[in-house]
Parts: C-alpha cells; structure tokens; sequence
C-alpha cells in the first residue's frame, strides 16, 4: 500500500508526515541541549567535594532542570501523536531499558528534591551519589537508544518487537552513549562556568577541558564505528556531496569550544556546543529520514514517516497547537532563565 | 491463551499500580495550587504578612506533591506505548494529539513557572511572583485537562471514524472538537477537578486543625481555616452535582456500567439505589441497605422506571467485577456525603468560634485529610473497572490492547521495580511531610536578592 499517497497537503512544498518528523527531530534537538546541561552537571556532582559547591551546583540547575526534562515529555506526547506505530514499537520494544530508564529519572528527580531536606552528612551523600549516578546513567541511556535506533532493532511485520531482551546493549548504542555522556559533561561543565565564581570556576574549568578530550575521542570513535559498519547512516552523504556542510560545521563548532575556553569565553563556548547538540541530531535525521524505525530482519518492515503516521488530520491540528505552543513554551523558557541570570547565590528558598 | 491472560492481567495490574500511585499527587497539586493563589492573592490586596507566610508555607508542602508528582507522571507518560501497544497504534490519532497537548500548552506552563514559584520570593516582584503561582496551577489544572479528556474518550468515543481493518484497524479523527467535548469530558472534568480541590482543602484544614490542637500557630491557623472551611464547604456540594451529572451520563452512554455501579441485575426492572451493600455475583443478588428504585428515581424522578441491567448485556459486555465496582462506587459516594457534612459543619464551627477550642471536631478534622485521597482513588476504580472489558468503550477490548512484545517475566520485573521505588518514595513523602509541617510556617521575613537591587533592601515588611 502506498501510505506517502494519503499526504496530499503540504507547507513549503513539505507534507505533514516530513514536517512532523522535523517537529519531532526539534524538539529533541531542544530537550538535548537543555536537559543536557543539567544532565552533565549533575554526572560532574560527586567531583565537587565542598558541601557548598555541590550546593552551589544543584541549586545552577535548580529552577530550571524540570522545565528542561518538560521537552522529554512533549518529544513522548508529540511522538505518540504523530507516529503511534513508533511510539508503541518502541516503547514495548525497549520495555526493560525505559522502564530503567524512567526508574533513573525518578531518582534524579527524587535526588534533587530531598537531598538538602536533611544536614546529616549520610543522607546527603546517599542522594548525592544517586544523583550523579542517575545523571550519568540517563545521559548514556538516551545515548544509547539513539544507537539502536541509528542501528535498526528486529522489529516484525507487525512492528512487533521480536529481538531478545538485552539485544538493545550492543557495542554501537554503548560508545553511542559514552559518547552522548561526554558530550553532556562538557556541555555541563560549561553552564556551570557560566553560573559560577572563583575557586569553584576554575575548578569547573578544569572540567570542561577533561571532558572535550573525553568527547573528542570517543567522537571519533563513534563516526569511525559508523562510517565502517552503519552504512545507511552514510549513504545519503555520499549521494549528496552537499550535505557534507553540515559534519563540517558539526567538526568546526566542536573545534571552536577549546578554543573559546581557552579564552574563558564561556558563553560562546556553551553556544558552540548547543550547535554540536544540533549538528548531531541533524546528521542522524539526514541519515534516517523518512525511516523512524529500522527493521534490521527486513527493510520492508521498517516504519517510516508514511507508514507509521497519524492521519493528516491530525498531523494537521497539531502543527497547528505546535505553531501556538512554541511561542509560549519560548516565552516562559526566557522569562525563567531571565529571572535566575547571573551567578548562583544561596539562600533559605535554595536546595 | 493462558500466556495472553496473563501477560494482559499483569499488564493491568502495573498500569493500575502506576497510575494510582501517580493520582496521590497532582490531586494535591492542583488544589493545594488553588489555595495557594487565594492566599498570595489575599496578601498583595490586603498585604498583611500572615497571607504572605500562609502562602510560602503552603508552596513548600506543594513541592513535595508536585516533585513526586512529575516523577511518577513521567512514567505514566511511556506506559501507554510499553504496556498498550495495541492500544497505542488504535487510538494514537486521537489520543496522541491529547498527550502532546498536555506537554505543549500544561506542563510546559507548570514547570516553567515553577522555578520562580519555588526559588523567586526574593528574586522577582511580587506581581511577577503572583503571575507566577497563578501559572503553576493553571498549568495544573491544563494538565487535568488532557488527560481526562483522552480519557473520556476512551469511555465515550466521539468525533471519530475507523479507518483499515483486522490487526491494522485505528480510529481517526473526524471531528477535533467533537473528540474534545465527547459526551462525559465536561462532566468528568469537574468532578476531578473538584475532587482535587477537596485533596488539597482538606490537607489545608488537617494540618492547621493539628496546629490549633498543639497550640502552635495559632493566627495563621485560624486564618487558614477561616478561607479553607467555606472553600470546602462549597465545593463539596458542588462535588455532589458534578457526580449526579457522571452518574446521568453513565446511565446514558455506559448502562453496563451504571448497572454494575448499583448491582443490578435484574433485566428491566426499577432499579433500587443501596446506600451500603454487598453484591453476590454468583447468585445476582445483592443485600444492604437501599432505597427501593431510588436509582430509577434519580435518573428519570420516578421511581418504576425501568433501568437495563447486567443480564440485559451479552456476558462479554459486562464487567467482570461487580462487587468491587459497587463497593469502590458506594465508599466514594459515602465519603462524599461524609465531607458535605463535616465541612458544614465545620464553616458553622468556625464562624460562631467554637471550632478554636473544640478538641473532638479538631481531631477528627486532622484525620480528615485522608478521606478525599479515598474517594480521589476509589472513583477512579469505579471508572475504570466499570468500563471493562473494553479499553475503548464499545470499540477496543482490554483483551486486544496490550502489548505482544512485552513478556509477563518483563511485567513483573517491571512490577516489582516499581513497588520498590514507590515504597520508598512514598516512606519519603510521609518522612518530609510531617517534618515539613513540624517545622510549620517560617517566621522570618525575607531579603531581596533581585539581581540590579541593592542586595538586602527588604521588600517584604512586616505588617
Ligand atoms: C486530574 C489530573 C491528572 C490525571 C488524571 C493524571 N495526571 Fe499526570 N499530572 C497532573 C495531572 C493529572 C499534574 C497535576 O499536572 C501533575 C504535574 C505535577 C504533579 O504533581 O502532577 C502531573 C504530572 C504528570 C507528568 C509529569 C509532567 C511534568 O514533567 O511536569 C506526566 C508525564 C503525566 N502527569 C502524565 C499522566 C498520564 C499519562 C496520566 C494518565 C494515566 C496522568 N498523568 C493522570
Ligand atoms: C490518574 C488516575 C487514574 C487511575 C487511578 C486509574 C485507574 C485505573 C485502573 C485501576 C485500571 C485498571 C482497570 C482494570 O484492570 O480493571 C486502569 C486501566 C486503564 N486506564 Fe486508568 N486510571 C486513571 C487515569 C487514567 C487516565 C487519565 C487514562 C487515559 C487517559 C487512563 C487509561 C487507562 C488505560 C489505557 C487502562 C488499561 C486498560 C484497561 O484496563 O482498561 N487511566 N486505570
Ligand atoms: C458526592 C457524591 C458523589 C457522586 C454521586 C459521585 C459520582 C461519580 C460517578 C457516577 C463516577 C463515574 C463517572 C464515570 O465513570 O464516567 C465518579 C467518578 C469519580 N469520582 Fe465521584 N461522586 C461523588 C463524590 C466524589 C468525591 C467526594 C470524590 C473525591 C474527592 C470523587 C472523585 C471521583 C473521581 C476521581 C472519579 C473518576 C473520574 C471520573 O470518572 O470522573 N467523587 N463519581
């Protein structure tokens, strides 16, 4: 059945299913890049070893981890709308890793929000270790289901997962989320330069450069591993040489970051390494598009953007509630980073 | 077939298990929300600083609520996809654009605020940290919104056509606002919305009816009961329209359920309506204490008018659970009853200023916080099992809906996983919530830490 024949309506000469792909493929990019800070702080937490650092550092992603871990679940709601055969496919697939995963984030969650409820020094640790741990488990985590989903899972004909229960840890989702770790560190180690001061910034300065080498090489690693043996992921550049721009600027922007710590220009930095975030969910999406889900038993069972979308009616109402939404989500987003801007001060409010 | 039976009733058991842990909370948080924009409200009109430290104490407790309540929602959030998968690709087309709602235009809105809310008494004036609070619970009460509209839809379908066929089959939408304004939205709507303002009230009046007892706060105490007794008060009654008006839209949309609602079975007889009772499936019959075609006179003010009952339903068309369905029916409308009564009571008490001293009343009214959480649950479970066995009423059986990548292994994993964390997290909410309210409200004023403001002006005076 030809399902991309259904979609007759299109904006900028792009039909409902692609536009929705691009919604999607957004908002993640945005969840990565803000939950992605407070992700990587909190993996750095245990490295801080002043009870007022680590303070200092839960309470820099204190008003807005929980805005930020908001764009998670519109990015599950908007993909249920949009492609409900993935979002079930996926979902009943990875049952075990999401029910891991979803565990993990109550635990951050739970982390944040009690660890400072207490001042014995035990309690404190427990959850300051739990956070970290946490924090670091969902960055390679979210990692990770990127990899499997680059890679394909054994999906049927149904769209029925039919892989075994721990084939979704395999060498490629596991450097894939090392990498996703990484890259999350750095980009933690810079908001927090960004939020701290004195000792403690140059203590976090420090960190932002362990972690550019960490990234750096395990980038390396991931784009080699997927050059050899990811070949659709390539395919598509190789077709079209001009899409060779985007790893370049992806290259270039990561290239920048060093430089620009170098010369404690930190806010730049943090820029360029939200476009790395970007460049990479943009690379995926050039390698995957219109495939959300590949079947590794069989390429026609894969679902695509046709096959496994809502009607067009609906993709239609919510491009609609999306061109409403966004604007607002971008003016509470503004007013909450508006209000905490500048460094972290503590006080009897604070976690 | 055995597999099947299994994996589909391990499936329910973890979702019911999940999802009722999750409607502790937001039930909290949206009422404890409400309360809180009376009192910041109070304070910027009349701006005495007994508002200001009601308001701050309150926000405090209502982080504990919210913060578990998101936690525990973020899996109800992936649930549908790992446990109903069949489900998931039936109803995504409508249900989905619900979801994605709730996220966009609710969530969105809560958790953006809520950092100002939490962290900004000092940070931001007190306009913006009003508009602020306000946010918080509209986004709350959004965020009910969505998901009891989904929800409703799957009790009574509407504004939809079903599209392909055998395993492929889904409903699509024809009609957004149709689908939106389905028969039982409105209806259920405001009677979750009401049953959460009840939740948060009656926490409010709980914790300062201990502090009257103990001796302890006394002004704040008597002010906070002096807002919170009429506010109970009126919505109680309010709660006994809104579910007069379901159980009308039950008897319109979903006869098998209202049947299993008061145990009748009786093909079309008058239907009597039991104020407590016990239902013995086996031989159909139920004994308690009834009002002979009270059901009947209720719905259509006549008592021989004949209501359908369970055997004038096919035998795969009826809820299995008839007795559980009555009892969680019969004890949510008792507490309901009992709430009318006691905040009445209470609003009388309190205004002729005999509750200050009154060590029974006050005691029970401690007690009190518990029975809306109750009633909160056990409605839900009247709803839910009632509607069995369809998952989408009339359209998709629960037998249909679950997942056939999922194992029932994996189903208990996950099971025990979360009976585990949810233990603890609930130890830890009981911990931190009495120590929270042992602390009770602060007593200080506080410091302006605006950024571009002479750190410490003070903007918060005392009055
Ligand atoms: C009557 C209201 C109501 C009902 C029936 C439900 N929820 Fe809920 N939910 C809320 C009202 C709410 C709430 C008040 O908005 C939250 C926000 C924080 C809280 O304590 O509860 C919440 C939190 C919350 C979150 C976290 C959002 C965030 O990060 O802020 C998710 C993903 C869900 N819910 C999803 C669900 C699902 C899938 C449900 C269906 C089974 C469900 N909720 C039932
Ligand atoms: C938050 C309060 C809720 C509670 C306490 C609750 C309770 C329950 C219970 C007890 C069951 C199991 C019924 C049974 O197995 O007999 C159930 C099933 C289910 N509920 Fe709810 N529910 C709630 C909200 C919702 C909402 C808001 C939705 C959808 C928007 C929903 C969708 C479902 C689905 C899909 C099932 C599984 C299929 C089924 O057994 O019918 N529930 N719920
Ligand atoms: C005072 C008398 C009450 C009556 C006559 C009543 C009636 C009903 C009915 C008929 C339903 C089923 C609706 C459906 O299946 O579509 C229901 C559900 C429910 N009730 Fe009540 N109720 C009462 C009191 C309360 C109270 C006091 C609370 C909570 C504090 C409460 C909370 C709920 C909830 C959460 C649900 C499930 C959601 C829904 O289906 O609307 N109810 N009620």
């Amino acid at each position: 059945m030809d399902y991309q024949a259904i979609y007759t309506e299109t904006i900028f000469g792009l039909d409902y299913p692609t536009l929705w792909f691009l919604v999607i493929g957004g908002v993640f990019t945005g969840y990565a890049i803000l939950d992605g800070f407070d992700l990587g702080a909190g993996a750095l937490h245990l490295f801080f070893k002043k009870e007022e650092n680590r303070r200092i550092a839960l309470n820099a992603v204190g008003p807005v981890w929980d805005g930020n871990e908001v764009w998670l679940v519109i990015g599950g709601g908007a993909l249920f709308a949009g492609f409900p055969n993935v979002y079930a496919s996926l979902f009943s697939g990875l049952y075990v890793p999401f029910m891991l995963f979803v565990a993990l984030l109550i635990f951050r969650a739970v982390s944040i929000e009690f660890r400072s409820k207490e001042k014995m020094s035990w309690w404190r640790k427990i959850w300051d270790t739990t956070y970290t741990v946490s924090s670091a488990g969902l960055a390679i985590a979210l990692g990770a289901v990127m990899g499997n989903v680059i890679q394909g899972i054994p999906l049927n004909e149904a769209g029925d997962y039919v892989g075994n229960g721990w084939d979704f840890l395999n060498p490629y989702a596991i450097i894939v989320g090392l990498t996703t770790l990484a890259l999350f560190m750095m980009h933690g180690a810079l908001y927090l330069a960004l939020k701290t001061e004195g000792a403690m910034h140059d203590f976090v300065g420090l960190w932002v450069k362990r972690s550019i080498i960490a990234f750096i090489i395990l980038f390396l690693m991931t784009t080699g591993y997927t050059m050899l043996f990811v070949e659709h992921m390539v395919a598509r550049l190789k077709d079209n040489p001009a899409l060779l721009i985007i790893p370049m600027i992806a290259m270039l922007s990561i290239a920048n970051i060093p430089r620009l710590t170098e010369q404690r220009k930190y806010t730049q930095a943090f820029i360029f390494s939200s476009l790395t975030v970007s460049m990479l969910f943009v690379l995926s999406a050039i390698g995957l598009y219109p495939i959300l889900l590949r079947s590794t038993l069989d390429p026609a069972y894969s679902l695509d953007v046709y096959n496994s979308a809502a009607s067009q009616k609906t993709l239609g109402i919510m491009l609609l509630m999306a061109s409403v939404g966004a604007p607002l989500v971008g003016l509470y987003t503004f007013i909450v980073y508006r209000s905490f801007r500048g460094k972290v001060k503590l006080d009897e409010h604070s976690y | 077939m055995y597999y099947a039976m299994s994996v589909e009733i391990l499936a329910r058991i973890q979702f019911a298990f999940t999802v009722a842990f999750h409607y502790i909370y937001p039930p909290l948080s949206i009422g404890l929300g409400l309360l809180m924009v009376i009192f910041e409200g109070s304070y910027l009109r009349t701006k005495k600083e007994v508002y200001h430290k009601l308001a701050r104490f309150w926000t405090k407790i209502f982080a504990l609520t919210f913060g578990i309540g998101v936690a525990t929602g973020i899996v109800m959030e992936f649930e549908f996809g790992t446990n109903w998968a069949a489900y998931s690709r039936f109803v995504g087309d409508i249900f989905g654009s619900a979801l994605a709602a709730e996220g966009l235009f609710a969530f969105a809105l809560e958790s953006g605020f809520l950092g100002i809310l939490l962290f900004g008494w000092n940070r931001v004036s007190k306009r913006m940290h009003f508009i602020a609070t306000l946010g918080v619970w509209l986004g709350s009460m959004f965020s009910a919104v969505w998901i009891v509209v989904a929800n409703s839809w799957q009790q009574t379908p509407a504004g939809y056509h079903l599209v392909g066929d055998g395993m492929s089959i889904r409903a699509e939408v024809t009609d957004f606002w149709a689908m939106v304004f389905n028969p039982s939205s409105v209806d259920r709507l405001s009677h979750t919305w009401i049953g959460a303002f009840l939740a948060g009230g009656f926490l409010v009046i709980s914790v300062h009816s201990w502090y009257l007892l103990k001796g302890k706060h006394i002004d704040i105490s008597k002010t906070a009961l002096k807002i919170t007794m009429p506010f109970v008060a009126v919505v109680s009654l309010a709660q006994l329209v809104t579910g007069h008006h379901s159980a009308d839209g039950v008897a319109e949309n979903q006869p098998a359920k209202l049947a299993a609602l008061e145990g009748h079975y009786a093909d079309t007889a008058a239907a009597d309506m039991y104020i407590m009772g016990w239902v013995d499936q086996k031989n159909q019959e139920v004994t308690g204490i009834k009002v002979p075609g009270g059901l009947s006179f209720l719905l259509e003010y006549d008592f021989d008018h004949p209501v359908p009952g369970l055997n004038a339903f096919p035998e795969d068309e009826r809820p299995s659970q008839v007795n559980a369905v009555f009892q969680f029916y019969h004890l949510m409308v008792a507490i309901g009853m009992a709430l009318i009564g006691l905040s009445i009571l209470g609003v009388f008490m309190v205004f002729r200023g005999t509750l200050w001293n009154n060590k029974l009343i006050l005691r029970i009214l401690v007690l009190s916080a518990i029975l809306p959480q109750l009633a909160n649950q056990f409605g839900w479970f009247a709803a839910e099992m009632g509607r069995q066995p369809w998952v989408v009423y009339g359209l998709l059986r629960t037998s249909e809906a679950f997942s056939l990548a999922v194992s029932a292994q994996q189903l208990v994993f996950s099971l025990v996983l979360f009976a585990v964390i949810y233990s603890l997290l609930f130890a830890l909410f009981i911990y931190l919530l009495n120590k929270k309210i042992v602390h009770g409200p602060d007593q200080t004023t506080l410091l302006d830490y605006r950024p571009n403001q002479a750190a410490a002006s003070k903007i918060y005076e005392e009055a």
